[in-house]
Order: structure tokens, then sequence, then C-alpha cells
């Protein structure tokens, strides 16, 4: 696509958290990314790996718990992080907006949806009610909402779990953003509401020009969506590039481990590869590289950190081994 | 695999009153599974598929008996277990059990993992208390993970390891049916595939027979030797699992199909996108009830409702016009 | 010690108001128990029976003989000391009789449900519904005073609260998937309300059951107040109190005159009140699963 400067750039994020104990839990520990106008990248990683923190990190929405210890945000030039509380809100919704993974619990029961939407184009369009209200109208139409007029009416609980998540895209688009941040968009809906979404977020991405952050745990999800990916674990970012590098020629081990050991659809895998272990406790992240413990590959230099490498244009990877993960094609994933 | 069925369900309707008003009078009923008959052959592991809401669940907790199903007869090893007096049942509970979709609440907080892998052979009075220790121990080594985990508290496991505990509990009384509903769909990408191959391992050994329930077609795939299809409350398929995935016969079948994301780029197939969403079981559409949502419903589909029928050897479908929809590229 | 163990503790101790209501209960039960050292009874006689220690009726100021004053012939000092006992003993037996019944009716009602849970909260309903001083003075009126008649009256109506928190509590329990589990395995009803149900909603019971220990006692106080309760002379803060009642507005202007008679005993109520109320709250910020991590 465009080759001109990202839109949006992620710079060595970090954000901890602090338990009531005073423990820092490191979430997200410099994350590093970029965004391209009109593309769509995805934040792919298991359960607990820093995605949503990261995103909320970007609309500045950690709650009080939490921190923002480092790091550029830059939208376009500005660093999200130097700016004020009041221009921050600015951004939020007209420039970047979110849609989260619960629809249910990301609408207001109390309000109808056409309020909720509504409330988000008087912010920021300044459009007086009645325009807002057609503006919304047509915000539900462009979701494929039948019947949108009357839908602006009604109360979220009366919609199902995919027309919630239309509503929810409708608001998150109303204001046109630059940037749409998908958190798990589809993961708690079913899989023929996934595609009909899947494909809606698509569409309008094209339509609108929009730069899409997907961020999602379903591998095959990204490879129909995304054109870059960005592979998380134990909050940072442990391998980057295209889907082609990503699922052809991944060098990361925890990449390799991962698309080996999800079930397809498309072929009978006689044996599923299995990555021992489970995903360390956030608290207690291993020294050195975080999957080491869990690693076919790992010896003594897994101790030390690895280096950010650029293997092959535009290719990263974060692991002193990368070399060899061509060995756990013969030798499998077991130690 | 031999011929006697272990497990016959035959006809099973399993209605949950809704009421309202003070009274609380039964204004209408959820029509969760609504005659469903099937077979599950000794050895075998049965998937269950279907979107959310479809009774999955209620399939497998009727035929488990915990819930009192309200229409139907189902049979194990020949015996009907549908009209077991609550006394007799116990006996049935050691032969099927059940490995739940939520390792987070299905164990319980307050008691040690020990005690829960315990707490069925003990009221079952399967052993002397020592054995039933050492029996105990066993599975937790079976299931991979050490001795050492007796006397902690489920909260200080992972979801995959609760997950273990859960398939040892299960496997303490000898069961030859094991129903388990979800069982990898809440943990991690990266243990799933842990858990599967554990309970392909187990199978082997133990010679244990299943009824995999997932919404999940590609785990369906690498673990089901045959599959079922649900859609609001009926049963719309029953194939061999190869067969059904590479010749489906009912539209919806092909569009659940066609809509699963493949990891690989390169995958290409003409995805099938349903308008609408899932009617709801309580007021289920005339006819098939699948027509509201169907590419190639006609006329007849709105007024008719179509019967399970076995189209091919072992190849059942409900539907008028069987295979006249294909999600491969033509 | 595990985290959570460690967690709780931690909680419990760096929290000024659970300090300080832990050192009042504290210092609560060593009156109670070394009652007999504060305020030694006279010889042969009923301890609980405050001794008469003047013919005049009319109230005498502290003094250091009578450190709290005199009030209806008979020393403060020690009616509030044997009181403390009093308290207790009204207090724990109320609650722990009452809890019991509540969980017994609680449970049947929330693990067995439809007909079951219909009649039985129904009937916690119309106990609800009276108003508990009325129902208390009929009650005693019927059985006649005395502090065991205002024990049964209470505990009569007190065991709808627990009765209600534990149903709600199961209704939430029997949803989740262990309840059903136990159930695959075979384990019959009953023990699965023992072993698997109570066990994960007696925590909020005992922390209800705190804060009402509070209440009682007051409740207790008013009974005897209006006389109803404690018999002549029993060493009982309400009953203290009562004395007070004729003397209340003082003696011609001098509004305050009299003010060791109703300052001690009531403030040993309140006191006593704030210290069960501490640790009621207390163990339900320690306890509360939404403060979990
Ligand atoms: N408000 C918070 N307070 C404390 N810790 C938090 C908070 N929010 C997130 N965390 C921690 O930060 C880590 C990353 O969480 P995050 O929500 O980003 O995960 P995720 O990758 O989005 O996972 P999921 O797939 O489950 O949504 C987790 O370990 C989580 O416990
Ligand atoms: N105890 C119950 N009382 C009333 N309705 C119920 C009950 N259990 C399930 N239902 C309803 O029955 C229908 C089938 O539910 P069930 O849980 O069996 O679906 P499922 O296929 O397992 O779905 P999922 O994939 O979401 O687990 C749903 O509409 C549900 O709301
Ligand atoms: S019967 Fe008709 S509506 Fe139903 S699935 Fe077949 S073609 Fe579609
Ligand atoms: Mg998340
Ligand atoms: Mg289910």
């Amino acid at each position: 696509m465009k080759e001109n400067t990202p839109l949006l750039q992620v710079q060595d994020l970090k954000v901890y958290f602090y338990t009531e104990e005073k423990e820092e839990l490191r979430a997200v520990d410099g994350v590093s990314f970029y965004l391209k106008e009109g593309e769509t990248i995805a934040l792919v990683g298991e359960s607990g790996c820093g995605k949503s923190v990261t995103s909320l990190a970007i609309l500045r929405l950690i709650d009080s718990d939490g921190k923002i210890q480092g790091g550029k945000i830059i939208l376009r030039g500005r660093d999200l992080l130097s700016l004020s509380e009041k221009e921050m809100r600015e951004i939020r919704g007209r420039d970047i907006s979110m849609i989260f993974q619960e629809p249910s619990s990301a609408l207001n029961p109390v309000y109808t949806v056409g309020d909720q939407i509504m409330e988000a184009i008087i912010l920021h369009q300044k459009l007086p009610r009645p325009q807002a209200r057609k503006a919304a109208e047509e915000a539900l139409r462009l979701v494929g909402i039948p019947e949108a007029r009357k839908r602006l009416d009604e109360y979220p609980h009366e919609l199902s779990g995919g027309m919630k998540q239309r509503a929810m895209i409708a608001m998150a688009l109303s204001c046109h953003p630059k940037v749409l941040i998908a958190d798990e968009p589809t993961t708690s809906l079913d899989v023929t509401i996934q595609a009909q979404i899947l494909e809606l977020i698509a569409e309008l991405q094209h339509r609108l020009n929009m730069g899409v952050i997907l961020i999602t745990h379903d591998l095959g999800v990204v490879a129909g969506m995304a054109e870059r990916v960005v592979i998380m674990y134990a909050g940072k970012v442990v391998e980057e590039g295209s889907r082609w590098d990503i699922f052809h020629h991944s060098f990361h081990p925890y990449t390799w481990g991962l698309l080996h050991s999800i079930p397809r659809l498309d072929i009978k895998q006689e044996k599923l590869a299995i990555i021992p272990g489970a995903v360390p406790d956030p608290l207690n992240f291993p020294s050195g590289c975080r999957f080491r413990n869990r690693c076919p590959l790992a010896d003594e230099l897994c101790l030390t950190e690895p280096q950010w490498r650029e293997i092959e244009s535009q290719h990263y990877v974060y692991c002193h081994h990368y070399s060899q993960v061509e060995v756990l094609k013969t030798r499998g994933f077991e130690r | 695999m031999n011929d006697t069925p272990l497990l016959q369900v035959q006809n099973l309707k399993q209605y949950f009153p809704i009421r309202a008003g003070v009274l609380r009078k039964i204004v209408d009923w959820v029509k969760a599974v609504d005659g469903v008959s099937f077979e599950v052959s000794p050895g075998e592991t049965l998937g269950v598929v279907g979107e959310s809401g479809c009774g999955k669940s209620t399939l497998g907790m009727s035929i488990m008996r915990l819930y009192e199903p309200t229409e139907g007869k189902v049979f194990f090893q020949g015996q009907e277990i549908s009209s077991l007096q609550s006394s007799q049942l116990k006996n049935i509970r050691r032969d099927i059990q059940m490995i739940f979709q939520d390792p987070f609440t299905s164990l319980d907080p307050r008691m040690h993992v020990g005690p829960i892998i315990e707490e069925g052979m003990k009221v079952h009075h399967l052993a002397s208390l020592p054995e039933i220790r050492r029996r105990a121990l066993d599975l937790l080594e079976k299931v991979g993970l050490g001795a050492e985990y007796f006397s902690r508290y489920p909260h200080e496991f992972s979801g995959g390891q609760r997950q273990r505990i859960g398939i040892a509990r299960a496997l303490a009384l000898s069961p030859r049916l094991i129903v388990a509903d979800e069982p990898v769909s809440s943990l991690d990408v990266s243990v799933r595939s842990q858990i599967l191959n554990l309970l392909k391992d187990l199978k082997k050994e133990y010679q244990l027979t299943y009824i995999f329930i997932s919404h999940d077609l590609a785990v369906v795939r690498q673990v089901c030797n045959r599959v079922m299809v649900m859609y609001l409350g009926k049963v719309v398929e029953i194939a061999e699992g190869e067969v059904f995935f590479s010749t489906p016969y009912h539209p919806y079948s092909v569009a659940l199909i066609s809509a699963v994301p493949v990891p690989d780029p390169d995958y290409e197939v003409k995805r099938i996108i349903l308008s609408g969403d899932v009617p709801s079981p309580i007021n289920p559409p005339e006819g098939c009830r699948f027509h509201t949502r169907c590419p190639v419903a006609q006329e007849i589909c709105q007024q008719v409702e179509p019967v399970l029928e076995q189209k091919e050897k072992n190849h059942w479908v409900a539907c008028h016009f069987p295979g006249s929809l294909s999600y491969k590229g033509q | 010690m595990n985290r959570e163990t460690r967690r709780i503790l931690r909680r419990l101790l760096s929290n000024t108001s659970a300090i300080l209501g832990f050192v009042l209960l504290i210092f609560f039960v060593v009156v109670a128990i070394f009652a007999p050292l504060f305020a030694p009874p006279p010889p042969n006689k009923d301890p609980y029976i405050m001794p008469i220690v003047t013919w005049s009726s009319n109230p005498l100021p502290p003094s250091p003989e009578h450190p709290f004053g005199v009030a209806g012939k008979r020393d403060i000092f020690y009616g509030v000391v044997w009181g403390t006992r009093t308290a207790f003993r009204v207090g724990i037996i109320v609650t722990l009789i009452s809890t019991a019944l509540g969980l017994l009716v609680g449970a049947v009602a929330g693990y067995f449900g439809k007909l079951w849970d219909e009649v039985l909260m129904r009937i916690t309903d119309i106990f609800m519904a009276i108003p508990f001083l009325v129902a208390a003075m009929v009650l005693t009126t019927i059985l006649g005073a005395g502090l065991d008649k205002v024990m049964i009256a209470m505990t009569a109506f007190s065991w709808m609260y627990p009765a209600r928190l534990i149903r709600g509590n199961i209704l939430q329990i029997k949803e989740e998937q262990f309840v059903l589990a136990a159930k695959a395995l075979g384990v019959s009803d009953f023990s699965i309300i023992l072993r698997h149900v109570l066990p994960n909603t007696i925590f909020p019971v005992l922390i209800q059951a705190s804060m009402r220990m509070g209440s009682l006692v007051i409740t207790a106080a008013a009974l005897s107040f209006l006389g109803v309760g404690a018999p002549q002379g029993y060493a009982d803060w309400g009953a203290l109190l009562n004395y007070a009642r004729n003397w209340m507005l003082g003696g011609q202007g001098e509004a305050l005159k009299y003010w060791y008679m109703t300052v001690f005993p009531g403030a040993a109520m309140v006191l006593f009140v704030l210290a069960w109320n501490l640790v009621g709250d207390t163990l339900r910020d320690a306890f509360d699963p939404r403060l979990r991590l």
C-alpha cells in the first residue's frame, strides 16, 4: 500500500500495573509497531499478553492502577503521551476509535442505541440533534442494520450479539476516524456472525481508508484479514512481519509452535504439536527471554534479553536462536 | 467398533419454562432440545457442533440426567436410563462422566485438588481409603500433573492445569462414556493442543467413548470420528468425520464450514456469509428452522419441516435440497 | 502460609478501623471473662443480680466506692461489668441459633427451589413484614418477661436475614459448574449442600452475623428498657438505663444532673455495637471476592 510515514507509531511502550502489595506487573514492556494509512495490522497473542492494555494505552485509557512508564505514541507526528487530557479527548472517537470484545457490556443498557451513537457525533462534529440523528441513522445503515431508523430507539438488550457489535462499530465509525482499534471484535460471537462482522470491517476499512489494528488470538482470523502481523508474548513483541512472513516462514519458536499446535479445519492433523507449560504469571516473568521456560531451543544464552533484529526486509524477530527454528520441523516441539 | 450402540437417544426433548408476572405463571417454553435422536457406538468420538444456544450443552446435561428430560428416551448399553429413579441413577453416574467447559467454575474453590479427584470414588465406595488416595495420585500423574499438586487449591493453577484436574475427576470412576462440553474453548490457544492430545491418548488407553461438544469445527475435525450438527434444538446433519468435511449436505453445515477462518493466507474458499441471526428457540420458524437464513431455501422450506433421513450410508440430513450448496470454488 | 492467607492478614492489619474494632472486642472479652476480678460479687449470691448498695432510691453520683455512681440502689460499675457478660450471652446465643435456623431455611429454599422456595420465602416475607419491637413485646407478654423469653423472641424474628442471604448465595453458587460436576459424580444432594455449597456461601453469613450481633444487643436493651426484658436488678445495660427513666430530665432544671446513669451503660452499648460493626466491616473487606486480584 502507501509507503509514506506511518499514520500511527508506537515506540517502546511500557505500561506497568501496581498490585495492592506494591508488586510491579509489567503488562506491556517495550512494545513497538506502526500502522500505515489504510492498512490492517493484527496484534496477536494469548490471554494476558498485553493486547488490550496496549490498545487502551494508545487511547490513554489505562485505569488508575496502571501507569504508562515510557515510550511514545505518535499519531501523524504528534506524541499522544504529551497531550493534555482535554486534547486527548478530542482525539478519542474522532481520530482513533475502538470497538470492544464484549458488545453487551460496552453499550450502556439504560440508553437507546441512537442516543449512544449520537453522543459521539454531537461531541465531535458539533451537530445539532436532528442532524446528529440523521448521521446516526446513516451510521447504522452503513453497518448493515436493517430498519435503521427503528433501531435507533431500541435499547441494547433488544439487539442480538451480532447486532450489538454492529451498533458498536457504527458508534466507532460515526466520526470517520483514521484509526480503528478492534479489540477481539468477534471473540464472543458465533462463526457465522463472525464472518459477517469481519467482512463488514474489511469493507468499511476499504471504503473509509482507515488504518485498522485488529486484536485477536485467532490466527485464522489474522490470515484472512491482516497485511502485517505483530505477535505478542508476555508483554513483549516477539515477531513482526507480513502475513506471508509469519505464516510461511516464521522465525520465532513461539510463533512456530502456535502455528503448528492450533487445530486446522482444512487438513486432518494426526497429532498436534504441543507447546509445553503455560503462559507465565505476569508477576513472575522469567528473566531474559520470557518464552525460555517453554521453548525447545532455549539455552544459557536465553537467560539474557534477546535483541530486536530485522532478519529480512520488514520482518523482525526477538529471539537468540531464530536461525535454528528450522530444526523444529524435524525435531518437533518436544524438548 | 462393534455394532450394538453404547448410547441411544430417541426423540429427546428438553424444554425450559419461561415464567412471567407476579404469579410466575408459565407463559412459554424455550425448546432448547427439540426431538433429537442419535446413537453412539463404543469407542467412537461423536462431535456435536452448532452455534451458541442451539442446545448442545442442554443435550449433554439431559443425557447425563442433570436435567430431567421433558420427553424422549435415553438407553445406555440397552438399559433405559431416562426413567430411572434417582437412587438407581447413582450407578449410571459411574459409567457416564462429564468434563465441563469452564475450568474456573467447575472445581470447588474451597477444596484441595486431591479430595476433588477422590470425591467420586468415595461416594461410590470404590475402594479402601488408602487405595483411593493411591489411585488419585496415579490419576494426577496420568493427566500430566505431579503428585506434589495433591494438596493445592484450584486457584493456584492455570486454566489448562485445572482442565486436567477436571479430566482426572471424570476418569476416577472409570467411565465408559465421557461427555466433554467444550473442554478446550476457554483455554489459551497454546495449551489447547495439550488437552486435545491428552484426551486422545486417554481414549486409547482406557477405551473411552466421547461425546465431544464444541462450536469449533477445526477442533472437531481433529478429534472426532463422526459429526452431528445442531441448529435451534434440532439435528440437521450426522455424518462420518471425513465425509462431513469434504461433502457436507446441509446448507447450514456448508455455511458453517465455510465461515471458519483457516490460519493459512493462501487458503481460498467461497465464503458463504449467512444473513441475519439465529432465531430464538422460543418461537422457532415454521417449516425448516433454517429457512430464514438459508441461501437455497424455496417455498416448501417455509411450510414443511424436513425430517432427518439417511441420504447415504451413515450420512443423515434434514433438508429439502441437500447438497445444493457448496463452499468449494466452482 | 499461602499467598491468600497472607493477603487477608495484611489487609486486616493494615487498617486502623479494623485494629480499633479488634481491640475493642478484645477489651470486652477481657472484661467479660474477668468480671469477678473487676467487680467481685457478694459470696453465695447470683453474681448476675446486682447487689443492693444503698437504701435510698435516689441515684448517687460517681464516688471512689462507686466509680460510675449508683442507680436504683445498685452500683452502676458492677452492672456495666457484669452486663458485658449478659450482652455476649444474649448476642452469641441468639446469633448462633438464628443463623443456624436461617441457614437451614435458606439452604433448603435455595437448593431445592420450586415449591420449597416459594413456601419458605413467603413465610420469611411475613416474618420480615411484622415490626419487630411490637412482635417481640407481644411475644414476651404471652411468654412472660425474662431474659430467656427475650432471647426466644429475638431469635424468632432474626433468622430471616441469614435465610435470605444464604438463599441468594446458593442460587448463585448452584449455577456454578462444580455443583453440577458433583451431581454428575453421583454425590447426594445433602452432601452437595454440606460439602460444596455451604463452605462457599458461609463467609457472607458470618460477616452478617457479626454485624447483627451488635444490633441484637441494642434490641435486647430496648426491650429491657421497656421493662419486658431482664428481671429487676439483673446485670444488663438496658436494665441500667431503665433505672434512669424517671430521672432522665434531671430535677429542677438541672438537666444533666444524673448524666452518669445514662452515659456509662450507654457508652458500653455504643462501643460494643461499634466493635462488632468494625469487625464485620473488616471481615467483609478482607473476604470480598470483588477486591481479589
Ligand atoms: N486494571 C488492571 N490492573 C491490574 N492489572 C491489569 C489491569 N489490566 C490488565 N492487567 C494485567 O495486564 C496484563 C495484560 O492484560 P491485557 O488485558 O492487555 O491482556 P490481553 O492480551 O488483552 O488478554 P485477553 O486476550 O485475555 O483480552 C494481564 O496480566 C492483566 O492481568
Ligand atoms: N436452565 C435453563 N433455563 C432456561 N433456559 C435455558 C437453560 N439452559 C439453557 N437454556 C436455553 O436453552 C437454549 C440452549 O442452551 P444451551 O446452553 O444448550 O446452548 P449451547 O448450544 O450449549 O450454547 P453455547 O455454545 O453458548 O454453550 C438457549 O436458548 C438457552 O438460553
Ligand atoms: S430445508 Fe430448505 S431452508 Fe432448510 S436448509 Fe434445506 S434448503 Fe435450506
Ligand atoms: Mg483483551
Ligand atoms: Mg454450551
